[in-house]
Order: C-alpha cells, then structure tokens, then sequence
C-alpha cells in the first residue's frame, strides 16, 4: 500500500482538515464572517460528504496507512449522516448565535474540525486512530458548549463537559493500554486474534475500561450524568449538535470496536451491552418525567434512544447493527427537528424560551410550530403510522431474532413509560390554556428545515425504506 | 530487578490517585486539571513500559500522541476556566451548581 493510495482513500477527512484550516485563516482575518465561513463549511460539509458517497456506491473496502484507517462501506455510511448533522447544525444556527452574540466564524470552524476527528473515529482500525479522533472531537466540542461566552450557564456547561469529558477519555486510554500492553499490538484485527480463547484479567479489564469511556461519549447510562447539565447549558444550536452528529459517531466507534477488536470475546461485551442498553431506557424514560425544561428533557430523550439503538448492538449479528444505522438515521431526524422547534421558540420579549410552561396552549397561537412539535413527540416515542416507530421496531426485530426476548419485552415496557412524558409535552401544548409569549418565528430557514424534518418523520419517510435498508445491510455487511 | 509488574502497580496507583483527585477535591477546579494530567501520565507510564517490555516500538510512538493531546487539553481546559472565572469570579469546585445535577 503506498502512500498516494492511502492520500486517495482519506480524501474526505483530508478535505475537512484542510478546508478548517484554510477557513480559520480566513477567520482571522475577518472575526465578524461569521455567516460567510457558515457557508462555505457547509459546502466543505457537502464535498466531503460526496467523497463518502462516492466511496459507499464503488464498494470500497480497504486499509489505509498499513492498516490504521479503514475506508469501508459502514464508514462512508456513518459519515454521510455525520456531516449531514453538522451541515444541518451550522445552518440552523445563525439566529440564535447572533442573539448572544456568539455567531463569530470559529463556530463552523470548530464544526469541521470536530467533523475530521468524527470521520477518524468512524474509520478507526486502531486504537491510535479511534484516540486520536476521539480526541479531536472531544476537545472541538468543549469549546463549543462554552461558546456563549457571555452565558454563566454555557461556561459551566463547558467546564462539566470538560472535566468529566477528560476523565472518561483518561478511562479510555487506560483500558487501550492495557489492551495494547496484553494483546501485545494496537489494531483491531491483531487485537481480535489476540483475545480469542481464554483471556487474562488484564485483558477483560481493557474491555471495561474503554466500553465504559465510549459509552460516556454515546452519553450511556451510568455515564450519563453530565448529559442533562451540558445539554441545558450549551447554546441550543450546539446542544442540537451534540444530540446528533457526535452520538452517531460514538455509537458507531462502539460498534466497530466491539466487532472488530472485541469480536472474538462476545460473551464479555454482550453482557455490559445489555446492561448498559436497559440502565439508559429506564433511566432516560424515568428521568424526565419530571422535567421542566425542554433541553434537559430531550437531553434524557437521547439517553433513552441510546438505549434503543444498544439493543441492536446487544443482539450482535449483521442484522441488529443494519437496524442500529437505520435507528440512527431516524434518530438524527428527529432530534434535529425538535432542537429546530426549540429554536423557533422566541419569545416576544426577544429572549428564547425552553422551558414546559412556555408552550403551553401553542396549539392557539401558533397552530404549525405545535403540529411540527408534536410530530416529532410521537416521533420519539415510537408511536405509529410515523417514522419514529419503524427504528423501535427493527431493533426489537433483530433482539427477537438473535434469541434475546426479556430484553426485548423489558425495552417494549420501558418505551411505555417513555411515551408518558413525550405525550406530556404534547398535551401542554394541545390542552392547557394559552400563555401565547412565543412571537412569529422570523428566520424561514428554520421553518423550511423543521418542515423537512417533520416530513421524513412523518409517514412519508416509509418511502425510503427500500434505499435505506439497502445501504444499511450493505454497511453492516462490510463488519462481518 | 524492577519488572513489568513494578511499573503496572505505579502506574495503577497514580491512575487511581487521578480520579480520586477529581471526585474527591472540594475545593478548586485547577486541582481536577492536575489531576487529569496524572491520568494520562499514568497512561504514559503503562505505554512506555510495555513497550520496553514487548519491543514494540508502537506504545512509545502512542505516548507521543497522548501527551501532545494532553497539551491541547491541558490548554482548553484552562481557557474554559478563565471565561468560567470572568462570569462567576470564583473557580471553588462548590459553586460550579448553577444548573441543578
């Protein structure tokens, strides 16, 4: 494998890099194009999405750098929706950044960066590579949930993340150097032959370490604690970014890391998956019932839909993970469009609103915002004829199929108690008695991108399942 | 004879100093910076040494990465906490609970 080979298969994260750097540059020549740096990473976005593309319709299933970068089908897939997430969370944030005075152009700059070290995470086939991007994005996105400088909540919110951030990432790189010191090499495939048969405690102590360190970045429980601050704190235009991008990227680490490396061990991670996918159900679903903030309650929302998307992953065959991707791409859909509708919540005094009372009776006054918003409700609790339910149901599919029914039926009854606080939300707006504070959504930016969004999770979005089934057993197929 | 196993207990005992230093320590949110600065050491530590002990050149070359990304940490956690002190005028790990959890 030489090297122009391998320039040629890391095109789209070499894309990105450059590009930041180039927009940087330019960034500080001019601190106040902000929207002008938005765009042209948007388009930055696109292009490395279209290499993806490229890649994901040839077929290419290949190493690069002797072995520390893989270009496979289930990379190109996950980086598409990827920089999807962030293209999305750089158009969607202009308004609310110039509000508090944060839309400077390091914003999007520090969205392409965090967009490489995704694209190395997605890729890795080494436990450098999955660092060093892990890294990349972790340290991208500290910054970004205190980018409200002037907000008391967002420098806090960046400090929680940061600390707790640094710790899971210390348990990690523990974990990977015990692996590393008993396995004896730092890629996957040589880690993967090292760890079949009977293995040491060291070994099985690497496994926990670093499952418990990626399973802080998908925002798992019991490494969930710093999800609901961190969520309320950063600017909402991030928190959407957060909820999206970052957790697709993490959830795919995991599941690379737990079928390439760990492959040969699946009675050890099989166990921690299943714990791990229960704890964060139950808690995403009992923590919010009493919530009265939009923010933290869809913070525990992607808690409890990681714990959907781990049921995929707990069943471990080709199935559960294609059904993981498709989880994954309704999922961004619909967290996307609620964080959309929490941005059109401007009240008329000029402050954004996010808290429970706030909305109540929108339903009278702003007839649209309120059907979108409750589309995306039903969405996220898994109730049919939207798009939402075909994610739960693939899941649940794959568990039934892989033999696993008390997990199945435990997830079945614990998203009965998730649909409680999502219908909540829809009766304040559709049964309480108007408070009519929230004032005309100004932007049609984000009234167009919140309709698109409500369309694919509407029952339109079924039109797409032959495609998306496609690719995703396609990328999953390129793990086994 | 030192062996690998000696560098295996330092490095876990300042492993486990390093998170205790973070849920343990009341009082300032620089300690927690130095305490995650010892995790990664201990990392470094448990790569070098098995590294020697392997004759692999590949943990060496790990531990240059960590601690370049321990640099950049070290970095932006300490620009966070300046513009945490500009707004609060305290760093005092106690008062970091304006948002309730």
């Amino acid at each position: 494998m030489d090297l122009n080979t391998s320039l040629f298969l890391v095109r789209s994260e070499a894309i990105l890099s450059f590009s930041a750097l180039a927009l940087l540059l330019l960034a500080a020549w001019r601190a106040e194009a902000g929207r002008l740096v938005s765009i042209l990473s948007v388009a930055v976005l696109v292009a490395a999405g279209a290499y993806a593309g490229h890649f994901l319709f040839a077929g290419t299933q290949s190493l690069a750098f002797s072995g520390l970068y893989s270009n496979d089908a289930f990379a190109n897939f996950s980086k598409i929706l990827i920089y999807f997430a962030a293209a999305m969370s750089l158009i969607i944030a202009p308004p609310f950044l110039e509000k508090a005075a944060a839309m400077r152009a390091e914003y999007p700059v520090l969205i392409v960066l965090s967009c490489v070290g995704m694209g190395l995470m997605v890729s890795a086939a080494d436990l450098i590579t999955l660092y060093i991007g892990l890294e990349l994005l972790s340290l991208s996105s500290y910054v970004l949930a205190s980018f409200a400088r002037t907000d008391g909540r967002s420098a806090e919110a960046g400090l929680k993340y940061f600390v707790l951030g640094a710790l899971a990432s210390g348990i990690l790189l523990f974990g990977a150097s015990l692996i590393y010191g008993f396995a004896g090499s730092t890629s996957f495939a040589a880690i993967s032959t090292a760890l079949d048969g009977d293995i040491s405690l060291g070994l099985t102590f690497g496994i926990v370490f670093i499952l418990s360190g990626l399973a802080f970045k998908m925002s798992a429980a019991p490494f969930h604690m710093w999800t609901p601050d961190v969520y309320e704190g950063a600017p909402t235009p991030v928190t959407g970014y957060f909820a999206s991008a970052p957790k697709v990227a993490a959830t795919v680490l995991m599941i690379r890391v737990v079928t390439e490396a760990f492959g040969t061990q699946v009675m050890v991670w099989q166990q921690i998956v299943i714990v791990v996918a229960l704890m964060s159900i139950i808690i995403g679903a009992v923590g919010a019932i009493g919530q009265q903030n939009l923010k933290r309650l869809l913070a525990y929302s992607s808690i409890n839909n990681v714990g959907f998307i781990l049921i995929g992953l707990a069943a471990g065959t080709e199935q559960g993970i294609a059904a993981m991707l498709v989880y994954l791409v309704i999922y961004v859909a619909m967290t996307l469009g609620s964080f959309i509708v929490l941005l059109q919540l401007k009240g008329r005094d000029g402050d954004y609103k996010e808290s429970l009372g706030d909305i109540a009776g929108l339903s009278k006054t702003r007839p649209a915002l309120a059907a979108t918003f409750a589309i995306f409700m039903f969405s996220l609790a898994g109730i049919p004829p939207l798009f939402g339910f075909w994610g739960k149901l693939v899941v649940f599919d794959a568990a039934v199929a892989a033999g696993l029914f008390p997990l199945a039926v435990i997830g079945i009854a614990a998203s009965v108690i998730g649909a409680f606080y999502y219908l909540k939300v829809v009766k304040v707006m559709y049964f309480d008695d108007a408070v009519d504070i929230i004032a005309e959504t100004d932007d049609k930016t984000l009234v167009w991108t919140g309709g698109l969004m409500a369309l694919v999770n509407s029952p339109v979005g079924y039109f797409s399942i032959p495609v998306l089934g496609l690719l995703s057993a396609q990328a999953a197929k390129a793990l086994f | 004879m030192i062996g690998i196993e000696h560098y295996l207990v330092v490095s876990s005992i300042l492993f486990v100093m390093g998170v205790l230093g973070i849920f343990l320590n009341r009082k300032n949110v620089i300690i927690i910076l130095m305490a995650v600065e010892l995790i990664l050491l201990a990392v470094n530590i448990n790569l070098v040494a098995f590294s020697a002990f392997l004759g692999d050149l590949t943990g060496q070359i790990f531990a240059m990465f960590v601690l370049t990304v321990a640099a950049s940490e070290a970095a932006i956690g300490l620009a966070i906490l300046v513009i945490y002190f500009r707004g609060r005028g305290t760093i005092a790990v106690d008062d970091v609970n304006r948002m309730k959890g």
